[in-house]
């Protein structure tokens, strides 16, 4: 596999969430993992709440990390509609794929989502029809068009119902979870 | 009076107005002290230009009547009822007062009861074309002081019926006996005959009339409707003013209002600068060199007895401190129903003409005095009960603790209070115009006199623990002031502030204030938006333009002020040219960049 040349062991997160003041789970979450160092987080809806995003900024933000997170809740089998217009925006061509592009290539890519519906609903024989990463799939294949490796999601289920400790306890996992990447790249 | 005089005539004052004027108004002055000034200067006591000038006046006259009758139109039947009460009470008062009073005075210099009761009842009346005309030019038709002003106007057009019926009765020949009752059933009818024929009539003759397309029938046919609405009232024994006034009131409702209004505006205007002028003209300056100081001792004891009324009725009616001055001086004048109730007690033998035309020239100049009298209300009165030392002391704030302070309550602050409303932020409010704060408290907000640039207020209004400041006054100086006050005393607020323009706003960067708005900029940009998309822009292409657009201001803006910062002297308008410039230029680069974004073309 294929490392990033600059700044490995930087992660970029990618926060989109409409109302995040009104969040159980997300701000917890987001809580745990921000103060590591070398992860730079982006609320997206707080910095362009009319959705003109500054292309230029955030692909400077994307050459200086090695691990790009989409950190979301789940609305409607999908993410909030600005990471889409992030997308369509930043991901232009001539940065990500012809030639003097693929500045996305050997990065990786990994969905954090929080979902209402439990683990067992998220079954082919589950009330949500297919499991979590069928609905994950565009994400995965944007990762691999772009030459990154995308990595397993991580997902809270059931966040309307679960407990505050339980919550908490998968905030301390996200913090492992971004920890233990840190600790690899370092060692790769 | 042959054709080639009318045309003559109608040169001179229409050349004597275009004249004096607008030096009238550039000087300060307002434009019916233009119009006087030039009916002097034409009159037979300046150039002698027009020789019957009592004959316009009574032509001119009519120019009242369509003021009164355009008013009517704005006031629908439910606004007139709601205004019944100032309009008997206050009116009613004013007209007594000053008759009584002027009566005493009369009665005690030795004039006979009926003499001393006509030249009260006539010097008791102000003249509605002057206090209207000067409210219309001051924007203050609607505000209490203008609702106030035009109540007593309106009564005293009541009163002059009872007083013209009254008049024969007080001369030695009695007039034709008239029947009370038929009379009363007479004006029923008309009135009556007037709502109806509003409602069933004129609208499909306006309908047929605007069907030809011929613009001017259109004009004829308001005309014809108003002179003849005028001349039907006269017929029943109305005042032609207060009649048209009952009509225009009755046609408020209906669809053709505003057709009405567009086509009677000029010739109102004409007209009533006509009847300035002839007032100027009717000036006895033979009558003011014979006797210079009689009449100036009974003009200004008859401006000081009006006054003081008005100004005992304002502080009655607790109009503003700083208005009551202008509500004084708008109704401080005789008026023009003082000429024609002297006219007709001469001719009824009620009146020695020798007074009538002493009074005509003391009236005139009572008259003459209102202008000038405002302008000593404004620049000298005025100012002070507004800013130095103002007697109305500045309100106690009951709710200090509001976590939001919003400084100035006009157009923009009015707009911030009710989103932050609509969301349950509890705010207090500063302003320190009265009128203002009289319609938002109408409106339920709670609205604080004061000065927001004085220290002692930001205290008293919970300054030390507010967390927003928000500064919405239109004067960007103050609006400064206010900023560096708060900045300087209460370091933990955070100022947002409203920026009339670039220079405003870089005098915002320089304190480090980040949070200001350019106010006209937004809408400016949401119709330019709007404008790109009616060329065929996609409505989100269009926004994204207008985005770019905002983009590039904000660094313009950015890097103007850190050039100024180098060099202090740009000349301002060199800064102007520069900027259009740039933003030229970018707005090219930008656009080049777009066609270089292959995938948008995809």
């Amino acid at each position: 596999m294929e490392t990033s040349k600059t700044n490995s062991g930087e992660i970029l997160i990618l926060f989109a969430h409409p109302y995040p003041q009104q969040s159980r789970v997300n701000r917890p979450l987001l809580r745990a993992v921000q103060d590591i160092p070398r992860v730079k987080i982006v609320d997206l809806y707080e910095q362009y709440p009319d959705f003109h995003i500054n292309i230029q900024l955030e692909q400077q933000r994307l050459l200086s990390a090695s691990l790009i997170v989409f950190h979301h809740p789940f609305y409607w089998y999908s993410a909030p509609a600005i990471l889409k217009q992030w997308q369509d925006c930043v991901l232009e061509e001539r940065f990500a794929l012809s030639e003097g592009g693929f500045a996305l290539r050997g990065k990786r890519l990994m969905s954090v989502v929080t979902v209402g519906h439990s683990k067992a609903s998220y079954q082919l024989d589950g009330y949500d029809r297919f499991p979590i990463g069928h609905f994950l799939r565009p994400y995965e294949q944007m990762a691999i068009h772009c030459g990154m490796q995308y990595l397993a999601p991580f997902v809270v289920y059931s966040a309307h119902r679960i407990s505050d400790a339980e919550i908490e306890n998968r905030a301390c996992h996200y913090r492992q979870h971004l920890l233990d990447y840190l600790s690899e790249a370092e060692h790769e | 009076m042959n054709d080639h005089d009318l045309l003559a005539n109608t040169l001179i004052y229409l050349g004597a107005a275009v004249v004096a004027v607008p030096f009238a108004k550039r000087l300060g002055l307002g434009s019916v002290l233009g119009y006087l000034i030039a009916g002097i200067a034409i009159g037979p006591w300046g150039l002698a230009l027009i020789a019957n000038s009592h004959d316009i006046l009574h032509f001119a006259e009519f120019g009242v009547v369509l003021l009164l009758f355009l008013i009517g139109l704005e006031l629908n039947p439910k606004r007139l009822w709601s205004m019944r009460r100032p309009i008997f009470g206050i009116g009613s008062i004013q007209v007594i007062a000053t008759s009584l009073i002027i009566f005493a005075i009369c009665s005690l210099l030795g004039l006979s009861w009926n003499n001393a009761l006509i030249i009260a009842m006539g010097l008791s009346l102000s003249s509605t074309a002057i206090a209207l005309q000067s409210l219309k030019e001051r924007n203050q038709l609607s505000t209490p002081t203008g609702q106030s002003v035009f109540s007593i106007l309106l009564f005293q057009d009541i009163a002059v019926i009872p007083m013209l019926t009254l008049i024969p009765i007080l001369g030695s020949n009695m007039g034709e006996s008239s029947e009370p009752l038929l009379e009363a059933l007479k004006v029923i009818a008309v009135i009556g005959a007037i709502i109806i024929g509003g409602h069933f009539l004129i609208r499909p003759i306006f309908r047929f009339i605007a069907a030809t397309r011929l613009r001017e029938i259109f004009t004829a046919f308001s005309l014809l409707l108003v002179i003849g609405i005028a001349l039907l009232m006269d017929a029943v024994g109305m005042s032609m003013a207060l009649g048209t006034f009952l009509a225009g009131v009755l046609l408020a409702e209906s669809e053709y209002r505003h057709e009405l209004e567009i086509e009677i505006e000029p010739f109102k205007g004409l007209l009533l600068g006509l009847f300035f002028i002839s007032i100027g003209m009717t000036i006895d300056f033979g009558l003011l060199l014979d006797k210079p100081w009689l009449i100036i001792a009974l003009v200004l004891g008859l401006l000081l007895v009006k006054l003081a009324v008005l100004i005992a009725i304002a502080r009655a009616e607790k109009l503003p401190t700083s208005q009551q001055g202008l509500f004084a001086c708008l109704l401080g004048q005789g008026g023009e129903f003082a000429f024609v109730l002297f006219t007709a007690a001469v001719a009824a033998n009620a009146l020695e003409q020798q007074w009538a035309s002493l009074l005509f020239v003391v009236v005139a100049l009572s008259m003459m005095a209102t202008p000038l009298l405002l302008l000593l209300n404004e620049r000298f009165i005025e100012p002070r009960f507004l800013h130095l030392g103002s007697p109305q002391p500045a309100d106690t704030i009951e709710d200090p603790d509001n976590p939001v302070i919003i400084a100035g309550f006009g157009r923009f602050g009015r707009t911030v209070g009710r989103l932050l409303h609509a969301n349950r932020v509890a705010t207090t409010i500063l302003d320190h115009n009265p009128d203002q704060i009289e319609d938002a408290r109408r409106f339920g907000y709670r609205v604080y006199y004061g000065d927001a640039s004085r220290l002692d207020m930001l205290h008293s209004a919970g300054a030390e623990s507010a967390r927003l400041l928000i500064i919405t006054v239109d004067d960007p100086e103050k609006v400064l002031a206010i900023a560096d006050l708060a900045q300087q005393h209460f370091p933990q607020l955070t100022i947002l502030a409203r920026a009339r323009g670039m220079a405003t706003a870089m005098a915002f960067l320089k304190r480090g204030i980040p949070l200001f708005r350019r106010e006209i900029q937004e809408s400016a940009l949401l119709l330019g938006e709007d404008a790109l998309k009616q060329l065929g822009y996609g409505a989100f292409q269009a926004k994204q333009m207008a985005h770019i657009f905002r983009d590039h201001e904000e660094a313009l803006l950015q890097k103007m002020y850190q050039t100024d910062a180098l060099e202090k002297r740009i000349h301002i308008s060199r800064m102007a040219r520069k900027e259009l410039a740039q933003i030229l230029e970018a707005d090219e680069q930008e656009q080049q960049n777009l066609r270089d974004r292959s995938w948008r073309e995809r």
